[in-house]
């Protein structure tokens, strides 16, 4: 008797090696699928549920400053070494996948005022309140040597910032004046000045290299033009800007982090009006740093907290604190955009995760289309209330949930005594002033 | 533009200034004057004022201040005078006197010198700097303009952004550091050095290179489309072929033949007219091929097909066409060709020769009908022909059959077929004695068949009686139609009008009765039959009154719901006086009637509850086709899921309770469910501009689920991509295709500060002008 069998191919359904997926065949026909959708919103809710379980953002606190950290750099060429000046004129150099201090280093009498690195990570530049500019080699001195600067040039007044050119061997100052050094030389080649204030900080803009933006306690932010020896324009704000940060993508973007507790994202060709203002911290923004991929920035605030913002939202995405970190002074991006440090008041330097959630190390091809996938779902949904609601939620310390209440409560008060007064006066008579303008004083030519 | 503005200003104001100056020059003297002749002058005009006050000889007297030749009594100071001083007025007098040549040349010169500028003060300079350099550095950067907006809308950014290029050595490079060492590699490479195989790029031996050399590209490209043009043709043709080959239709071969044959004539007929010696080479070949026919015995029916043919052409159309097609293919065949002068003469005798070759059979029929098988035709149109044999009895079938059993006796025929063909015998004459039943009621052969059709009529008798008694007009009329037609197709006895009229009906009821078997007893049918009939003709002329009424209470019951509309005494409430309830009326009358009068086109209270029903429908929850297929049972092609599933799963869950079940004059609407409220969005996201875009980018499911591997791992790519562990430098002008600035940042710093000044202050000029 014949006896017939299904026969199949074991091609067909046997694996390769036991990695591999198995084959799971399948009907894509919409019509087979009516619970596509809420299928993918449960999954969309899971993800979203699980970025909050899994938001660990704090990686290490760096500790041995015996003062508040002053200043942070980062290393043009290196993604392990950081520095650090303090308060006490003290400069680290740390590694951070060891995590511990490499050098140290007591360049200053009083605070370090700023640090910055040559564009070859063969050395690095310190101002400090003794109004010296010093140049540091990289590598620690030789067994027997004494720790001394490669150069120290005497200047007349206090410096209150640094900052190298990103391409050739010159350096930028600040205090009375902008002062642009030629490295070999111990007089500058240029100082521009307007206005009479001390200028707290300076900075090239890495695209453009001859930009350099600066802002002064007179609360204007002045632009310059290093080929053209001139200023350019000067943009003056209800307050102070203690920083500002050059977007490395975009030449044209620089985001002012301000004393009214916003920050301010310029498109430097049009300044009467900021692209962005950004809000959310509820007290003075002390420094803003740009991801390298430009697509964010982090700030630091008087309120004991960092905050990420994308470049094109005005509300902020993630709120980093601690129970320990106090006034957060000084805060970069690492230059793998994986990583922020901020260096704060009680002398400790802390190291997160720029994705609170994201996994760390090497992630196998399953993982990484998970990991897509779960992202993907979360953009998808991320309008739904309930998923939302979850994805916005973090955790505050009360002084700053109570502040934020606060805040909004002012706001909104003074929200309902401008369009009270609108009502109440000739129409035409009270100009409606948008909330981008309202903070702009002046733009001076 | 605006500092171009701005200087021209600056110059307009310093030309002023220049213009101003002159008149400003002649008041100020006044005041060089020294206090005491001053004091003492004023006395003297204080005096003369207060002479000149009699009105009389009052005189305005104009100081002199300026220093002239002539001093007269006459002033020549524009003081009091109200009228300027103009250059060209001094200047008049001095052309008339020449000694003043050199007072008029200078004056001339002073006239005709250009005044150096003002040097402008040091904020404008600075401003007009640093608005030309702004304008610079702004035009500078909007070069980055379409990568910042390339970069927003990108679907993906991977960074590090600049591509490094992997430092791979060609192979040639590798290979050339490389020598042979051990003896076998010595040996394979002198192997390859006799061959002059190519150690290096490109890998080509010389013979290689020849052939390479010998046809250009084109033409080799030319060369190989040609081939690959034949190639294809003869595939083609060779699948076509093939195709024909296996083609089974015998029909689609004969069309071939056909047309070959068609074609061979036409040809043929073409020598003929060309060359006449061919073309008879031509016929003899068919001669000799309808010899070779005549001596076969294809197509003489007599081969085993033609016989179960034969056999089936009783029964089947198709065999019988295939037979005649058949014999008219021999009698093609075997007919002689002939040149049309021999056609006339020899008629007789191909008549005589076709009777002796073909079957009489054939040549009877075709006496008989045009057609070209009359036997054939004969079995295929029995009932036509009976008809036919029924209007001419002359000619009576049995003759006829005779003969074709003679006529087959003659040629050796299977004794089935004369079997065969009594059995047809046989059947054709009882269906005629069917059809003729009718006509005569008492038949020779009583079958089964004819028996129940009398009870069946017997049956149709009563019911008939029974309808004629109730007399229902329509049925009535309508057989009346009837009659006449079925008598114009028939014309019978008279005895049998009554069943003929009832042709309709019965056909009706034997259609029933076939429908409830034959083998039920008709006894039992007789009884219910006309009961039934006559409860349904009870039932009609009831209906007719009947339907009015209904009618009557569905109006009723309209009304109760339209209690709305008329006034309903039970609403009236016992405790309210009577009086006041019919002042109350009458107010409510009146503006009942105003309400009436207003909307007295419109009836609102009947829409709205048409709109309450409506909304009561749309409400209620529709059966929805729920199954699976494939889900708890076998799926597939074809395969449909039970009817029993789908019943499980297709029904309505019951819903809650309207709101306004009980409140007759409220839609309440429930469509929004407060509960799934919460899980939706309730505004329409920034990017999108309408809510179906949305709604689309949500029901498209982005899950390896429901998408392939592809399309997932498309849908799910990430925005921007960075590498673990690399550094990502800021943007460049090289990464983008931009030339980056030779010049350094640091050329143009070490600058004469002067220099730069003459520069701007060029650039200025240049504004200022144009």
């Amino acid at each position: 008797m014949k006896v017939k069998m299904l026969s199949r191919n074991p091609d067909n359904y046997v694996r390769e090696t036991k990695l591999d997926l198995q084959r799971v065949p399948r009907n894509y026909d919409p019509t087979l699928h009516p619970f596509e959708v809420p299928r993918e919103y449960v999954r969309a809710l899971n993800a979203t549920k699980l970025e909050r379980v899994f938001a660990k953002p704090f990686l290490a606190s760096l500790d041995g400053h015996r003062d508040g950290v002053n200043c942070l750099a980062k290393h043009p060429k290196n993604l392990a070494t950081i520095l650090s000046g303090a308060c006490d004129g003290e400069v680290r150099i740390w590694n951070l996948t060891q995590r511990n201090c490499i050098r140290t280093i007591q360049a200053h009498e009083g605070f370090v005022r700023g640090i910055c690195t040559r564009f070859c990570g063969t050395s690095f530049f310190t101002v400090g309140d003794d109004k010296t500019v010093k140049q540091w080699k990289m590598d620690g001195p030789g067994y027997g040597e004494e720790e001394e600067p490669l150069h120290t040039i005497l200047g007349k007044t206090v410096y209150t910032g640094i900052d190298h050119h990103w391409k050739e061997a010159v350096f930028a100052t600040c205090g009375q004046q902008v002062d642009i050094w030629d490295e070999q030389r111990t007089n500058p080649i240029c100082s521009m000045t307007w206005g009479f204030d001390s200028i707290s900080s300076v900075k090239f803009n890495p695209v453009e290299t001859f930009l350099l933006g600066s802002c002064a306690s007179d609360r204007n932010i002045v632009l310059y033009d290093m080929r053209q020896a001139t200023p350019l324009k000067k943009v003056i704000l209800d307050m102070r800007t203690n920083t500002i940060c050059w977007n490395p993508m975009e030449a044209f973007i620089f985001t002012a982090a301000n004393e009214d507790y916003n920050l301010y994202t310029f498109d430097m060709r049009a300044l009467d009006t900021p692209v962005m203002v950004h809000m959310d911290h509820v007290s003075a923004v002390l420094d803003v740093d740009y991801s390298p991929t430009g697509k964010e920035f982090v700030s630091a605030s008087f309120n004991k907290s960092i905050r990420i913002f994308p470049v094109d939202k005005s509300r902020s995405r993630e709120v980093y604190h601690t129970k320990r970190m106090q006034h957060v002074i000084c805060v970069k991006w690492t230059s793998d955009s994986k990583y922020i440090m901020c260096g704060s008041d009680e002398m400790n330097i802390r190291l997160w995760k720029a994705n609170a959630s994201e996994k760390l190390g090497v992630l196998t091809s399953r993982e990484k289309a998970a990991k897509d996938y779960n992202q993907k779902l979360k953009e998808k949904f991320q309008h739904y209330p309930h998923i939302k609601r979850i994805a916005r939620h973090r955790h505050l310390p009360k002084s700053i949930y109570s502040q934020i209440q606060e805040q909004r409560i002012m706001k909104e008060a003074r929200r309902r005594k401008e369009v009270n007064r609108i009502k109440h006066s000739k129409p035409g008579s009270v100009p409606i002033v948008s909330e981008k303008k309202k903070h702009i004083v002046a733009v001076v030519k | 533009m605006n500092v171009n503005r701005v200087a021209e200003s600056l110059l307009a104001l310093s030309q002023q200034e220049e213009l101003v100056d002159l008149p400003k020059n002649c008041p100020l003297s006044e005041n060089e004057d020294e206090g005491d002749s001053d004091r003492e002058r004023k006395h003297q005009k204080l005096l003369e004022a207060i002479s000149s006050l009699d009105g009389k000889n009052r005189r305005k007297l104009a100081e002199r201040s300026e220093a002239s030749l002539k001093v007269s009594e006459f002033n020549v100071s524009s003081e009091g005078s109200g009228e300027k001083l103009v250059l060209a007025d001094l200047l008049e007098p001095v052309k008339t006197t020449s000694s003043l040549a050199t007072v008029k040349k200078q004056l001339n010169r002073v006239k005709s010198k250009k005044v150096v500028e003002l040097p402008l003060n040091k904020e404008k300079i600075e401003q007009i700097h640093r608005e030309v350099a702004f304008g610079k550095t702004s035009q500078v950067l909007s070069k980055w303009d379409p990568i910042v907006l390339k970069n927003q809308q990108a679907e993906q950014l991977a960074f590090p952004l600049g591509k490094e290029q992997p430092a791979i050595a060609p192979i040639e490079h590798a290979l050339s550091g490389w020598k042979a060492r051990t003896p076998l590699e010595q040996e394979i490479f002198n192997l390859l050095h006799k061959n002059k195989q190519p150690v290096t790029d490109p890998l080509l031996t010389p013979m290689e290179k020849a052939s390479l050399r010998a046809m250009s590209l084109e033409e080799a490209k030319m060369h190989r489309a040609e081939l690959q043009r034949a190639r294809a043709l003869q595939s083609y043709y060779e699948a076509k072929a093939r195709r024909e080959k296996k083609i089974k239709s015998k029909k689609y071969h004969k069309v071939v033949k056909k047309g070959k044959a068609r074609k061979a004539s036409k040809e043929l007929e073409q020598l003929q007219k060309v060359n006449p010696t061919v073309a008879l080479e031509e016929l003899e070949k068919f001669e000799n091929a309808r010899m070779m026919e005549r001596m076969s015995l294809k197509h003489q029916n007599s081969g085993k097909w033609a016989k179960s043919k034969a056999i089936m052409a009783k029964y089947d159309l198709e065999a019988r066409q295939a037979m005649q097609e058949q014999l008219a293919k021999n009698k093609e065949l075997t007919q002689k060709l002939q040149v049309a002068s021999e056609i006339e003469e020899e008629e007789g005798g191909t008549e005589e020769v076709e009777e002796l070759l073909v079957p009489h059979v054939v040549n009877e029929v075709q006496m008989n009908v045009d057609g070209p098988n009359p036997w054939m035709l004969r079995s295929c149109t029995s009932d036509t022909r009976e008809a036919a044999t029924q209007e001419d009895p002359e000619q009576l079938p049995e003759p006829a059959t005779h003969e074709v059993s003679e006529s087959e006796g003659e040629r050796p025929v299977a004794e089935e077929e004369i079997s065969l063909r009594d059995f047809e015998e046989r059947r054709s004459l009882r269906k005629r004695s069917e059809l003729n039943q009718d006509a005569e009621p008492a038949g020779i052969q009583e079958t089964k068949d004819s028996s129940s059709q009398e009870v069946l009529s017997e049956l149709r008798a009563l019911s008939q009686k029974l309808k004629e008694n109730h007399q229902s007009r329509k049925q009535k009329a309508s057989s009346e139609g009837t009659v006449p037609q079925v008598q114009r197709e028939e014309p019978a006895p008279e005895e049998e009008v009554p069943l003929l009229l009832q042709r309709p009906e019965r056909v009706q009821t034997l259609e029933e009765l076939e429908e409830l078997g034959k083998e039920d007893c008709f006894q039992n049918k007789e009884l219910p039959r006309p009961v039934l009939e006559g409860q349904q003709s009870e039932r009609t002329p009831n209906n007719r009154p009947d339907a009015p009424k209904e009618k009557k209470e569905k109006e009723q019951l309209i009304d109760v719901q339209n209690f709305l509309t008329t006034q309903s005494p039970s609403v009236r409430s016992l405790a309210v006086p009577t009086t006041i309830e019919e002042l109350e009326d009458e107010e409510e009358r009146d503006q009942r009637q105003m309400i009436k009068e207003a909307f007295a086109g419109d009836d609102v209270i009947r829409n709205f509850l048409k709109e309450k029903r409506e909304a009561v429908e749309a409400s209620t929850p529709k059966d929805v086709d729920l199954t699976l297929p494939g889900w708890g049972e076998w799926g597939g092609v074809g395969l449909k899921p039970s009817t029993k599933k789908r019943r499980q799963f297709l029904k309505a869950p019951e819903g809650p309770p309207r709101k306004d079940k009980n409140l007759p004059n409220v839609i309440i609407s429930e469509k929004r469910n407060i509960h799934a409220a919460a899980h939706q969005v309730q505004v329409l996201p920034y990017p999108f501009t309408h809510h179906r875009q949305f709604e689309r980018t949500i029901q498209t499911p982005v899950g390896s689920t429901w998408n392939t591997q592809r399309a997932f791992q498309k849908l799910t790519t990430p925005k921007v991509i960075t590498k673990p562990g690399h550094i990502i430098k800021p943007i460049k002008a090289e990464d983008v295709g931009y030339r980056s600035s030779s010049r350094s940042d640091l050329s143009v710093i070490q600058w004469n500060p002067k220099q730069i000044t003459t520069r701007h202050s060029k650039e200025l000029k240049k504004n200022s002008v144009g």
